[in-house]
């Protein structure tokens, strides 16, 4: 249905497809899986009309064609949904639907028609919508629909999409796989760019494997598993379960009893939550997003207003709760947040300044005790230290921490907190948007962190990473702890039924 | 080529095109281009009149270019530059005559003081308001330069007046607390050119507010607020002490106007001394890109430009000084327009440069 030949692209400096071949055939869900940076994103890019090859040709159906532009691919049949959604949040669903193709004439809109054909195509492939909802209100995965549809209402043959799903629920994703499934009986192509390798495994009849701007692999997916994908991906073996010997545990350095922390509204987010978390042990928590984890982390990281948390946090027996996220950094704890670009990292700053954030006031930083002035050598050692340490690529501190990919930005704000000695560290999503080769190297400092003593409070949306990564797991659910399991021996149905249900 | 070197060379783009554009009208409306350009700023490059009163000019606009600039790096928009500059002068002024008799060991360095703390002061204001109530900086700055504008000429009208003297000034300040004029120190350089020491003060400021934000603590909490508010919290900063901080040392810097003002020219508060000097002071903050070096080359273009539009009225048959005024307009407007011109200067429009 579709192929890729010899397709080269390149940005200034990066080549970022190298003599690319990619072969779709019809009526297949084919993935293509590589890291950041491997060119995946921009060969299906190439395929779309947004980028022009410098040499290489596209053959659909069997004939070579030019693809300038999204309208030359459309006209061809092949439609795009993108990681970032192109919806106007303000206008329903049939308006976006529509929106650059409407139909009716130039000066009356006609809207029914498009709400019939797009009724039409939502049986067609149950992809449930109501026309005339806005956006706004939509979920997710909803929305996710809406932008399957706008392809779908342009007569897309073949569809792309582009890490589809990383913004879904557990519970989402198989819904969304279903919806594959019924396009591809429905004679439709679908090509999927993923990193996810359970899911590839799961939905796909075919993977290309592309790393640095090449194809490395293209295999059945029956025919291989996740190790050898994970290998081709990055060049070498790949450990995809942690290794870690038991904990050696200490005293409890975080308490939480009958913690309860309210949003702006008043409304309970964490209710209720008692536990501890000892020197030498990582306690995990599983749940889907939303159930308080946020609030949570945040309200022991001291980012949350006081007025709005009941109950005590005690770190080594002291009470935190007057104290202010400065003060606990003092006392020795660290946090590696889930939003690294929001809360983690000074985009705009360089790499060297945002490696001392949060120890930027005080000497080795400051250049004298109580002076003022920073001390740019001690700042570039430091920074030197966490890239060397913590492989962070490219190793040049001068650059904006905008520049540097998701994977490496997380190394440095993890190398950053690690730097500190902390006794107590809360990480929230640890590994979201990061490649394979740097997830495993994030999970064995945080084991070996453990095994220095740390007490860690982990929180995880990835299932496999909490549950391998956790000495002992609690699951969330609507601000409660809905239980504990030992994620040794705990099935993933145990977990995900605590996850859905609470109990 | 250095990052600061290529970060002004697109505001130097901007400035080139808004004289192409003003040479369109100059042209539309009857006079040479050319010859208006060169009455322009040919009268701002002589010697000793044309660099002396450019230099006297720039002088307040780096300082309220400067005080702009320390809040934008906060993440502030500090328009009331103009009343920090009033309320400050009339300050600077009040204790000039108060300790008129004191020498100058004594009366300089508290007129100095006057001048700053009451900068600061009317900018700590809007500052607190922001970091206890959220209220926006925008309106309460503009508010409280209506304020500070009507305070001062009240004081000045109704007991600082020099009796029987229609002109709203107040009487003169001690001699202890004048400052030199630049021509006490260089040959050839007459004393009557205003340009004082004030004008080497603010080029000092320049230097202080560079080491402030970019090689202190507290600049980086600055820094760091203006660039990513959430991440500075989460990095331990605390976020209102950094925005009253920021709003004072902001009205400091444009307190210090009243020192060239009333210590190094009138020697007197003189009601109305502004020349928009607080709004034009938003126009180099943003044509210097937040940048002290790019504060100092604005304000002597615009100063320049000030200078030339009274030659430029003078002498030529149909352009005016509004000249003046319509050039920092476009260039305000190009410099505002980034983006449009990236794309109009960066070659051929195609898909790939967007980066989707």
């Amino acid at each position: 249905m579709l192929e890729l030949r010899q397709i080269t692209k390149r940005f200034a400096d990066v080549l970022a497809n190298d003599h690319v071949d990619i072969v779709v055939k019809p009526g297949t869900i084919h993935a293509i899986v590589g890291e950041n940076g491997a060119g995946k994103s921009t060969a299906m890019r190439i395929a779309y009309g947004f980028y022009t090859p410098d040499s290489g040709e596209i053959v659909v159906d069997g004939q070579v064609r030019q693809i300038k532009s999204p309208h030359d691919a459309i006209a061809l049949g092949i439609g795009m949904v993108h990681q970032h959604f192109m919806l106007v949040e303000t206008m329903t669903v049939a308006e976006n639907i529509v929106l650059g193709a409407e139909p009716g004439t130039n000066l009356a809109l006609d809207l029914k028609s498009a709400a019939s054909q797009i009724r039409q195509l939502s049986e067609e492939f149950k992809l449930a919508v109501n026309p005339n909802e806005p956006i706004e209100h939509l979920s997710v995965g909803q929305q996710q629909r809406v932008e399957l549809l706008k392809a779908l209402y342009r007569h897309a043959r073949l569809l792309i999409l582009d890490e589809p799903t990383a913004v879904l629920t557990p519970l989402e994703v198989e819904e969304f796989f279903a919806i594959l499934r019924r396009m591809r009986e429905q004679g439709k192509t679908v090509i999927i760019i993923t990193h996810k390798l359970s899911e590839v495994l799961a939905i796909s009849d075919e993977v290309t494997v592309m790393r640095d701007g090449k194809v490395v692999g293209r295999v059945q997916t029956k025919e291989t598993n996740a190790a050898e994908l994970a290998r081709l991906m990055v060049g070498r073996e790949v450990l995809l379960r942690v290794e870690k010997s038991a904990p050696e545990i200490g005293r409890p350095e975080l308490e939480l009893r009958n913690l309860s922390v309210a949003d702006i509204n008043g409304a309970k987010r964490v209710n209720d939550v008692t536990f501890e978390v000892r020197s030498g042990e990582i306690v995990g928590i599983a749940g889907v997003e939303g159930n308080g984890q946020t609030e949570l982390i945040e309200a022991l990281a001291g980012l949350v207003n006081p007025e709005r948390i009941t109950g005590e946090i005690r770190f080594e027996g002291t009470n935190l709760n007057a104290m202010g996220a400065r003060v606990r950094r003092e006392l020795g704890i660290a946090h590696i947040p889930e939003d690294r670009h929001r809360r983690g990292l000074l985009l705009d700053f360089i790499l060297a300044e945002n490696s001392i954030l949060g120890v930027h006031y005080r000497p080795p930083i400051v250049a004298l005790a109580g002076g003022i002035f920073l001390d740019n050598d001690a700042i570039q050692r430091r920074a030197d230290e966490i890239i060397q340490k913590f492989d962070v690529r490219p190793p040049n501190a001068a650059l904006p921490a905008r520049a540097f990919s998701g994977g490496n930005q997380q190394k440095l704000i993890i190398g950053r907190e690690y730097r500190v000695n902390p006794k107590l560290l809360l990480v929230s999503q640890p590994t979201r948007g990061v490649d394979i080769g740097a997830i495993e190297f994030i999970h064995q400092q945080l084991v070996a962190l453990r095994d220095a003593g740390c007490a860690i409070l982990l929180v995880s949306a990835e299932l496999e990473e909490v549950t391998s990564l956790s000495d002992r797991l609690l699951i969330i659910h609507e601000g409660r702890i809905a239980g504990e399991v030992d994620p040794k021996v705990a099935t993933l149905e145990e977990i995900g039924l605590l996850m859905t249900r609470g109990h | 080529m250095t990052k600061l070197a290529r970060d002004l060379l697109f505001p130097l783009i901007a400035v080139l095109a808004a004289f192409i554009v003003g040479g369109i009208l100059i042209l539309l409306i009857g006079d040479n281009p050319l010859v208006a350009y060169r009455l322009l700023l040919g009268s701002a490059l002589s010697w000793p009149d044309g660099i002396g009163y450019t230099l006297f000019h720039a002088t307040p606009l780096i300082f309220t270019g400067l005080a702009v600039l320390v809040g934008f790096r906060c993440g502030l928009f500090n328009i009331g530059a103009e009343g920090q500059l009033y309320i400050a002068a009339f300050a600077t002024a009040w204790v000039g005559i108060v300790l008129a008799n004191r020498s100058a060991w004594i009366l300089v360095p508290l007129c100095f003081l006057a001048a700053i703390l009451s900068g600061a002061l009317w900018g700590a204001i809007p500052g607190v308001l922001k970091a206890k109530f959220g209220s926006h900086e925008v309106i309460n700055t503009i508010m409280l330069n209506f304020i500070a504008v009507a305070l001062v000429s009240y004081f000045t009208q109704y007991h600082y007046k020099v009796g029987g003297d229609p002109i709203l000034q107040t009487s003169p300040i001690g001699q202890g607390a004048h400052i030199a004029r630049l021509g006490k120190f260089i040959p050839g350089f007459p004393e009557r050119i205003p340009l004082n020491l004030a004008f080497l003060l603010a080029l000092l400021c320049c230097l202080l507010v560079y080491l402030f934000l970019w090689r202190t603590k507290w600049g980086y909490e600055i820094r760091a607020t203006g660039s990513n508010p959430s991440a500075a919290e989460y990095g331990g900063i605390s976020i209102r002490k950094q925005i009253v901080l920021a709003m004072a040392v902001s009205g400091a810097l444009a307190g210090m106007v009243g020192i060239n003002e009333v210590m190094g020219y009138r020697y007197r508060y003189y009601d109305g001394f502004s020349d928009n000097y607080g709004f034009t002071g938003i126009a180099v903050a943003l044509l210097g890109r937040n940048h002290p070096v790019g504060v100092i080359l604005a304000a002597l273009l615009f100063a320049a430009l000030q200078h030339g539009g009274i030659y430029v009225d003078g002498f030529s048959e149909h352009v005016t000084k509004d000249i003046v005024q319509v050039l920092q307009g476009i260039i305000i407007l190009f410099v505002a327009a980034e983006a449009f011109f990236k794309w109009l200067l960066g070659g051929r429009f195609t898909m790939d440069r967007l980066k989707v």
